[in-house]
């Protein structure tokens, strides 16, 4: 196996683009990837999408994508696992690059949201779920997240209000980032009087609805070694799968799939939870914040909103998260997020995350989850120097 | 979306909570899954649970997905069931305020989408606070 490293990143910003469609969007990110990473030819694309079909009724994006970008005649083909596609995609980059199959890869990540009304795009995201069991009782995919916080808050006694630094440091961040979909800050006053979606979720614990798409550029560490810029080398790529329904589940409060890829990531990159300066999670609802920091070794089982509350989850603290914004300010265009999230490890492991910098950072590790926590895919980034 | 096909299919688990059953550890099983989650061996054999339960977690939906907006504010529920399984479905005869985490409940058949005026209705479990 060859490292990987990533020598080049482009993003959208996060929004409702009507302007722009699938193409559009995956251009200005590819785009962006490429001139960064200073190459003009690619050995192969890959592109991680959950919904053009359904929203867009555009299928078979790999080709589409790669012909858009003129890139015709190169190995591309579109890559699924729910809101985890993303990292999905970037997982068969980085497995081309490391068995050798090819050298430059092009990783994207697409979702285009907005075409489709609102309950469209909510029975669209709920596809991720059990379709016969889950879904067909009426189950959004909200809905299934506020069983498990209302689970959560029942099993360890927290309130509602206990969840606010979830919301308010995410948007903290995202303030900062003008790749983010929202620039405003959340006061606790205003997490309090949010708009229920499904009780104990209310609209500042959720993800929004959006468009974007994000990009990177693999190639061998080796490559671009003695070059005098930093190498962000991939340390570890690692997927593991739970079951789609959460009641076929052995402990509902446990993300099994999230602990198991976190920990197939440390073991491969030869490090603990403790040696990690960054975790981009995957916020889509508060509750997946605390259930993921518990996973991936960082907070003791329902404790997850402690560390939150006692202020450890911001750029200052023990372990930053959302760091940029997270799904919650920076959106999440589904398939697209997974890539998102890496691109800004890149950008922190660089140095280039401006006024959420994490000081000194050399060790990135991002999660995606697909679902409710039946894909989990962990990246481990660090910077060689 | 409300398939014929579908709700043909699933007929026996919707309308009358049949699962299965692991000849080799005894798991009860549902919904029906055809290999046996505790010990992994082929488990076909069927199984028609109780349709007793408790709330293990529940919520409203305010916002619904297409094909449900006629029934907000529903409100959901992870049941367990006395033998052990768990699984998801909408409370009825209950306002949402009733519900406890611990509820006991139990499956009734009830309608559980129509598919415009003269499309098919799927019925299928819900469950109620329990009588008695």
């Amino acid at each position: 196996m060859r490292d990987v490293a990533i020598i080049g990143i482009g993003q959208t910003k996060v929004g409702e683009h009507w302007e722009k469609d699938l193409r559009h969007l995956s251009l200005e990110a590819l785009q962006a990837a490429m001139r960064d990473a200073g190459v003009e030819h690619v050995d192969a694309l890959y592109v991680g999408n959950m919904l053009s079909g359904e929203l867009t009724g555009q299928e078979h994006i790999g080709a589409l994508v790669a012909d858009f970008a003129g890139l015709r005649g190169v190995e591309a083909v579109k890559v699924e696992a729910a809101c985890g596609s993303g990292a999905a995609a970037l997982r068969l980059g980085y497995v081309a690059v490391a068995g050798g199959l090819a050298d430059i890869v092009l990783v994207v990540g697409v979702e285009k949201m907005t075409d489709a009304t609102g309950p469209e795009a909510t029975a669209a995201l709920a596809m991720a779920a059990d379709a016969d069991h889950e879904v067909a009782h009426g189950l959004t995919f909200v809905a299934l997240n506020a069983l498990l916080m209302r689970r959560y808050m029942y099993e360890y006694g927290y309130q509602k209000e206990d969840f606010a630094p979830f919301t308010i440091n995410a948007h903290a961040n995202g303030m900062n980032n003008p790749y983010a979909m929202f620039h405003m800050k959340v006061t606790p006053e205003a997490y309090a009087r949010a708009r229920m979606i499904a009780d104990p979720i209310n609209l500042l614990d959720s993800s929004p609805v959006a468009d974007g798409a994000a990009a990177v550029v693999l190639a061998p560490a080796d490559w671009v070694r003695g070059s005098g810029k930093p190498v962000i080398r991939i340390a570890a790529s690692a997927v593991a799968t739970d079951t789609v329904a959460i009641h076929d589940r052995r402990d509902p409060l446990v993300l099994e799939a999230a602990a198991l890829s976190a920990w197939r990531a440390y073991q491969q990159a030869d490090i603990g939870p403790e040696e990690v300066d960054l975790f981009e999670l995957h916020d889509a609802f508060s509750i997946m914040a605390a259930l993921s920091l518990e996973a991936a070794g960082f907070a003791r089982r329902g404790e997850g909103v402690r560390l939150a509350l006692d202020g450890e989850i911001t750029p200052q603290g023990r372990i930053p998260v959302a760091t940029m914004g997270g799904l919650k300010a920076r959106g999440h265009p589904v398939g697209a997020t997974g890539v998102y999230q890496v691109v800004e490890v890149v950008q922190q492991l660089r140095g280039e995350a401006g006024a959420n910098q994490v000081p000194d950072a050399r060790v990135g590790m991002a999660q995606n989850i697909g679902g409710s926590g039946a894909t989990v895919i962990t990246h481990i980034l660090i910077r060689d120097s | 979306m409300s398939l014929p096909s579908k709700n043909w299919r699933l007929r026996n688990q919707r309308y009358r909570l049949v699962g299965e059953i692991c000849e080799k550890c005894g798991a009860p099983i549902f919904p029906p899954r055809d290999v046996c989650p505790e010990c992994e061996a082929p488990a076909q054999t069927p199984y028609v649970f109780s349709g007793r339960g408790e709330v293990y977690s529940y919520s409203t939906v305010y916002h619904p997905p297409a094909g449900f907006e006629k029934y907000v504010p529903y409100t959901v529920a992870l049941v367990r069931l006395e033998e052990g399984p768990m699984l998801t479905a909408q409370l009825t005869d209950v306002g949402p305020e009733e519900v406890h985490i611990g509820m006991p409940v139990e499956m009734v058949t009830r309608q559980m989408q129509t598919d415009g005026d003269e499309g098919v209705i799927a019925y299928g479990y819900k469950f109620r606070p329990r009588m008695g």
